[in-house]
């Protein structure tokens, strides 16, 4: 864990440089220290999830408790209980559909922003930003009563295209930065060569902003998978997602500890592997693009 | 992503024989033609963010007008400003804004000043590095509600939660912590998740900074302070920035750690949970729209700030169009 430990003869090194060491290895063991005590909430919540309802909710804690995988048997309603593989669907549905919508609406915005960019393009990327800037849930009754009127609520295709809106700006922007990365002087040596704007887009284009749309992908996923207002305020049984599921059942069943933990594992399990695989990707993605 | 393929003529060198009918036509009509060929693909995600999120808001903004409980439709009127009188001076509801600023205020300031030390702390090299940057994200990568339960049942439940299991071992007191300290115990579950992003845009900043000016000035005899208070700082200035205007834009919204924590209770009310009870619960069409717009007007004033700032961030850019 130190530095300290390669094999240098200590009376040849300098004594301010052997400070120095000293110091970055005190440093270095803060740095595993502050890591550990921000993980060990969710080390706990994992740990927590594998105990017994008995053992989960003992003081003082029981560390070395058998493990089980009650938990998680509780939470997919294997002992009965409400089922979470409706909710659990939705989420993904609603995720996956809202995010290609995204793309579909994006990318044609972005190459008309950053590519060939119309006049004032930076006036049409501010716009798109500032509807990010009003809160949701200043729209949120209108939302409300145009869909109880039409008929709409409780229905997935409702949350798909409020979050398709809620992450389209983000989108614009980062792909805007994604595609601005291209070299324009490709795209018209392409040109030259007789390549029909649908080639371009697929042999040059494509291949160069391909991970930056894959990581915009992502953020969408992420945002809609996480999403609990629009889920609480309009879907009721049948549209419900799995962040809406989650609070129902604390709180009409009374509390199981270790089945809330599983059920927070398995709802967060997608997006804490994506988000470990793609760490940088998603700094980029979340400051909109401005962070390289 | 047919759009680009079907609107944007790739060279626009069609032979004029071909169309003899434009090639007589004037210049300018051509030229919006053209203009407008660029702008279509523009036009879908532009109309469709319009229709989805601005016209909502502008019915809000007529809602916010009226007096309109649905439990008393027949009673719906034109109020004009009444419903925001009510708003500011509502004791409930002006807590409510209070309580809004400070928790934006202190999670924004507490996670920055947190996520920059964390930030200066992985920017060294020492061992396991990545492994300790993973380890700081995954607070951030847990699903809000999931967090917020964590924190509510297994961290700050008297009776068996984490804290207290711990200060049992120790042998110290057992508070209680989310009656005792309730909105304090909300601001560190979110200090908690939000540190951790702060973190990664300025570790982002700090591995940007050009290490030939440290050299130099620490060739110069400048000490490890004032390369941090001359060169860092600076440096990160607009990353700092960046991440204090974005978290605050998605905390001021926060309604997830209020609901599942503390479901508004005990002086905890943002003003989303607050609009979400009004016109959930209570059914106050018209005082839920105007509070709406409230929060509107303050994130316009963070906003309008956000935007200078975004706009320095790539004016280098624009040089491209």
């Amino acid at each position: 864990m130190t530095a300290v430990s390669t094999p240098v003869p200590i009376t040849s090194v300098p004594e301010a440089t052997r400070r120095a060491k000293r110091r970055g290895a005190a440093l270095g063991v803060l740095a595993w220290f502050v890591g550990i005590v921000f993980v060990l909430p969710v080390l706990w919540m994992l740990l927590t999830s594998f105990h017994s309802e008995a053992d989960a909710a003992t003081n003082p804690p029981s560390l070395a408790a058998p493990l089980t995988l009650d938990g998680y048997k509780d939470f997919f309603g294997v002992g009965g209980g409400a089922s979470p593989w409706p909710a659990l669907l939705n989420s993904v549905g609603t995720s996956l559909f809202s995010t290609c919508f995204v793309l579909l609406l994006a990318l044609p915005a972005a190459f008309a922003l950053s590519i060939r960019p119309v006049r004032k393009w930076t006036d049409v990327m501010f716009f798109f930003l500032s509807t990010k800037m009003l809160p949701v849930v200043a729209g949120l009754l209108p939302v409300f009563l145009f869909a109880r009127d039409i008929n709409f609520l409780d229905n997935v295709w409702l949350l798909v295209i409020l979050y398709t809106s809620m992450n389209l700006p983000i989108a614009v922007w980062m792909m805007q930065s994604f595609l601005a990365d291209i070299p324009v002087s490709i795209i018209e040596a392409a040109q030259m060569d007789g390549a029909r704007l649908p080639t371009i887009l697929w042999r040059v284009v494509a291949p160069i902003a391909g991970p930056g749309i894959a990581a915009t992908s992502l953020i969408c996923f992420i945002f809609s998978w996480n999403e609990m207002l629009f889920a609480q305020v309009l879907t009721g049984v049948v549209a419900q997602t799995a962040p809406a599921f989650l609070t129902t059942f604390v709180t009409s069943q009374g509390l199981f500890l270790a089945k809330v933990c599983a059920a927070s594992m398995v709802i967060s399990l997608p997006v804490l592997a994506a988000g470990f695989a793609a760490q940088d990707k998603l700094v980029q993605g979340l400051s909109l693009g401005a962070v390289k | 992503m047919s759009n680009p393929t079907t609107a944007v003529p790739v060279s626009g060198q069609r032979p004029p024989s071909a169309t003899p009918t434009s090639a007589g036509r004037p210049k300018a009509t051509r030229n919006r033609a053209r203009e407008w060929a660029t702008r279509a693909p523009l036009l879908p995600a532009l109309i469709f963010l319009i229709v989805v999120t601005q016209l909502p808001f502008v019915a809000t903004l007529v809602i916010s007008l009226f007096d309109w409980n649905s439990f008393r439709p027949d009673r719906r009127a034109f109020a004009g400003l009444e419903n925001y009188k009510t708003v500011l001076s509502d004791e409930s509801l002006r807590e409510s804004i209070v309580t809004t600023v400070l928790l934006t205020a202190s999670v924004v300031i507490v996670s920055v000043v947190l996520g920059l030390l964390l930030a200066l702390l992985l920017d060294r090299k020492f061992r396991g590095r990545g492994l300790v940057r993973t380890m700081l994200i995954a607070p951030f990568l847990l699903v809000p509600v999931a967090s917020a339960l964590l924190w509510k049942h297994a961290l700050y439940n008297p009776e068996y939660g984490l804290f207290n299991g711990v200060l049992n071992w120790l042998g110290g007191p057992q508070p209680e912590w989310l009656t005792d300290t309730p909105l304090i115990a909300v601001e560190a579950s979110l200090i908690w998740q939000w540190t951790p992003f702060m973190m990664l845009i300025l570790l982002a900043g700090l591995q940007s900074k050009p290490l030939d000016m440290v050299e130099a000035a620490r060739l110069d005899g400048a000490g490890s302070w004032q390369i941090f208070r001359f060169l860092t700082l600076p440096h990160l200035r607009r990353y700092l920035e960046l991440g204090t205007l974005l978290g605050s834009i998605y905390i001021v919204q926060n309604f997830d750690a209020v609901f599942t924590m503390t479901r508004g209770g005990l002086d905890t009310a943002n003003l989303p949970y607050t609009i979400y009870e009004t016109f959930y619960n209570a059914h106050e069409y018209g005082l839920a729209s105007a509070a709406g717009v409230v929060v509107v007007i303050g994130t316009i004033i963070i906003a309008t700030f956000a935007l200078r700032v975004v706009s320095s961030l790539f004016r280098e850019e624009a040089s491209r169009a």
